[in-house]
């Protein structure tokens, strides 16, 4: 377990996060009005969920936490295959669904082992 | 038959499938952050200030990691970034609208109701800009109550949930889920690709702020990807 969290810190973050997560939605329908967004800005924008989440992510499939940062076969396949099947249905509970199982199937294995 | 609805009815009933979505993920934050330590009045300040999944988790993750509130919040924000583009997409046919329901409709601006209001509005152009603001409430009915609804039930099952569950997962499979889809062409690609390399090289780094570099530069590759290939793209046109 790691150290609780600060209540000042999680109030700041939400408070933070919220107006902040506001102002970016509100930000052309409210300010700016229809001029144009310049096009860099629309060709960097489409890519901030795909630029932050996959690194986001990679840590905890590389080094685990549960397992004190070593790399574990169970949760490695189960990345493997909920990526792998939310390419190619194109679906994010398909592939939910595949990563769970797999992640539960290998590590009642590693435990039957 | 959709000629007999109203705007509001029409986006209530869209709006219906993606609790299919919301719950469990809702369900999920309550459960990850109640983990974390927050209490249910957090977890529930969460869902309706920020009222945005994916930099919600990202928040309590690295808040838990201990990393310093600034950074917190510029990752977190960052994971927003795309509503910017919601934002001005939205701003044609919603621009005219009063203030306070454009205020109203930014901050109901999430990712499913974004994707059904910029499709509806496309089928039916007649609409006027008050029966858009109504269809953009009405697809916000279902989804964005049971936000909050599915947050509160996740942190009330919270902490109680055994460890062979693996929780720790959870949030890194949703991610992943999320991700996979969203890989449509090669510049995406290249942009999460650069995003894990860059990410998992410079994990040395304090406060994790090799994910904001690694974020920062995959999205300028993203971008010279696409310029790339729509130049070639071009070029083969107009051969």
């Amino acid at each position: 377990m790691s150290a609780p969290i600060d209540a000042a810190t999680i109030w700041i973050v939400i408070a933070a996060l919220g107006a902040g997560s506001w102002l970016i939605r509100f930000s052309f329908l409210g300010l700016i009005g229809d001029r144009e967004m310049p096009p860099l800005a629309m060709r960097l924008l489409r890519y901030t969920p795909v630029a932050v989440l996959p690194g986001l992510v990679a840590p905890y499939v590389v080094w685990p936490d549960a397992t004190g940062g070593e790399p574990d076969a169970a949760r490695m396949l189960a990345a493997l295959v909920t990526l792998g099947v939310g390419l190619w249905r194109r679906s994010m509970l398909p592939a939910v669904g595949a990563g769970a199982v797999t992640l539960y199937a290998v590590l009642a294995l590693q435990a039957w082992l | 038959m959709s000629r007999q609805r109203s705007p509001y009815t029409l986006g209530f009933l869209d709006g219906l499938p993606f609790l299919l979505v919301i719950a469990p993920v809702g369900l999920l934050f309550g459960v990850v952050a109640t983990e974390a330590g927050l209490d249910i009045l957090q977890a529930l300040a969460f869902s309706i200030v920020v009222i945005a999944g994916a930099a919600q988790f990202t928040a309590v993750a690295l808040m838990q990691d201990q990393v310093p509130v600034l950074i917190v919040i510029a990752t977190a924000l960052a994971v927003n970034l795309r509503m910017a583009m919601y934002s001005a997409a939205l701003t044609p046919f919603l621009g005219t609208a009063p203030l306070w329901q454009r205020a109203l409709v930014a901050y109901l601006n999430v990712d499913q109701t974004y994707a059904l209001a910029s499709a509806r509005y496309e089928d039916f152009p007649g609409w006027t800009v008050r029966q858009r603001v109504a269809y953009f409430l009405g697809a916000a009915t279902p989804v964005c109550p049971m936000w909050y609804v599915f947050t509160v039930i996740g942190a009330l099952i919270g902490a109680g949930l055994p460890d062979w569950l693996a929780l720790d997962f959870a949030v890194p499979i949703c991610f992943l889920a999320i991700i996979a889809p969203a890989l449509k062409t090669l510049a995406h690609v290249a942009a999460a690709v650069t995003s894990v390399v860059l990410a998992l090289a410079l994990a040395v780094l304090p406060f994790r702020l090799g994910l904001l570099v690694a974020a920062l530069a995959a999205m300028a590759v993203g971008a010279a990807v696409e310029t790339w290939t729509a130049r070639r793209a071009g070029r083969r046109a107009a051969a």
